[in-house]
């Protein structure tokens, strides 16, 4: 059946190609179709619902570096599709918006552009939503450590007041998560990931703050 | 005429007078009036509601009224994991809050940033406010809160009250 929907979309669509995935049928459209051709899914192939807008960051080497990815559902076959779009800046990735066809997209977008900073054009209101505004960092990035880095607290005058910075977390032997390898998770032995930042591994480089443009 | 004095309290002249020390009579007040702020911010605040319900019943130790606006209340209890965009907003409610006032950090959380080692969370609540008691666990027990609070009510009994209301600069 996800062969079939498959075979459909691409026929008339040269754009697209197909997709490896582990579960639900995924095609890669190309960013300048992305807009014409989710529309096309909602309104011609009955892929009414936007569950999901996310992204994916390779890493800092590979190219391209940033991929949007959409997960959509059809209400009335009960099926998924997930589209994925290459950034093609990879320094400033930028992807079109598409919070003109499903409102939903308005906060999803903005929490991928919080998270990796890539910005959508033609959305209507792109500020952060998780982190507060004025913060320098993208932290789903590759590059950013999961202690954090150290900025300026939100809100000047208490910043003043308690002489409070956003500091690195210290990691104390953490984090404590099952491993990758060997069998399920719910059968694995957690585990403390050692992120500590000592003499034999010191902290990772810092990363360029990324500039606030609005 | 009077042949003897008599020196010291006398109930038919002065009434029913009890002599005291400032500091007691200010201190045994305070500790059994503690007028909490609830600054709920995750998984803790239930157990602070529990704290709050008929099973557990705060209200045996005189700190029953919570009150939801700092103008209010003395003693703020952060029930919660504090991330750095919440973290102005807890010190500006503890501003507003009238003095004396006292900070409860309920939880890992509140009070050392707990499982969340993350770039978003204060690693500690005590960073941006004083912090009179720490409570662990995770979430902890009512009966650990309450025993917090009693640990409070000991600390305020300590308190040098009278000198401070004295003295301009607390």
């Amino acid at each position: 059946m996800s062969d079939e929907l498959l075979t459909t979309l691409m026929e008339r669509r040269t754009f697209l190609s197909a997709r490896p995935s582990a579960d639900h049928p995924a095609v890669n459209c190309p960013a300048s179709h992305l807009v014409a051709f989710l529309r096309d899914l909602r309104d011609a192939e009955g892929f009414e619902m936007l569950l999901d807008v996310t992204a994916v960051d390779w890493a800092e080497s590979r190219r391209p570096r940033f991929t949007c990815v959409y997960h959509l559902f059809d209400l009335e076959r009960s099926r998924y599709l997930r589209v994925a779009s290459d950034c093609h800046e990879d320094a400033n990735p930028t992807m079109p918006s598409v919070a003109g066809l499903w409102a939903t997209a308005d906060w999803h977008e903005r929490e991928t552009y919080d998270m990796f900073g890539i910005r959508f054009e033609g959305h209507p209101d792109l500020r952060r939503i998780l982190m507060w505004d004025g913060y320098p960092y993208y932290p789903l990035r590759k590059d950013f450590p999961l202690a954090g880095e150290e900025t300026d607290l939100p809100g000047a005058d208490v910043a003043e007041h308690t002489d409070a910075r956003v500091s690195a977390a210290p990691m104390a032997g953490g984090p404590f998560v099952s491993g990758t390898s060997g069998g399920p998770m719910s059968e694995r032995e957690p585990r403390a990931k050692d992120e500590s930042w000592t003499e034999n591994a010191p902290k990772p480089k810092k990363p360029d703050p990324t500039k606030e443009s609005s | 005429m009077v042949t003897a004095t008599e020196y010291g309290y006398n109930s038919k002249i002065e009434g029913d007078v009890v002599v005291s020390r400032a500091d007691a009579v200010i201190n045994w007040i305070r500790s059994h009036s503690v007028w909490p702020m609830p600054m709920g911010l995750a998984c803790c605040a239930i157990e602070l509601m529990a704290a709050g319900g008929s099973r557990f019943d705060i209200s045996r130790f005189g700190m029953e009224v919570m009150r939801f606006s700092p103008r209010q209340s003395d003693c703020m209890i952060v029930a919660g994991t504090v991330t750095y965009k919440m973290a102005p907003a807890v010190r500006r409610i503890y501003d507003q809050m009238a003095e004396p006032k006292w900070v409860v950090a309920m939880g890992a959380c509140a009070s050392t940033g707990g499982m969340y080692r993350s770039y978003a969370v204060l690693q500690g609540v005590d960073r941006i406010v004083p912090v009179d008691v720490y409570v662990s666990g995770c979430p902890p027990r009512p009966e650990a809160l309450l025993d917090a609070m009693i640990t409070l009510q000991n600390k305020i009994r300590r308190e040098r009250s009278t000198a401070r209301l004295i003295s301009s600069n607390r």
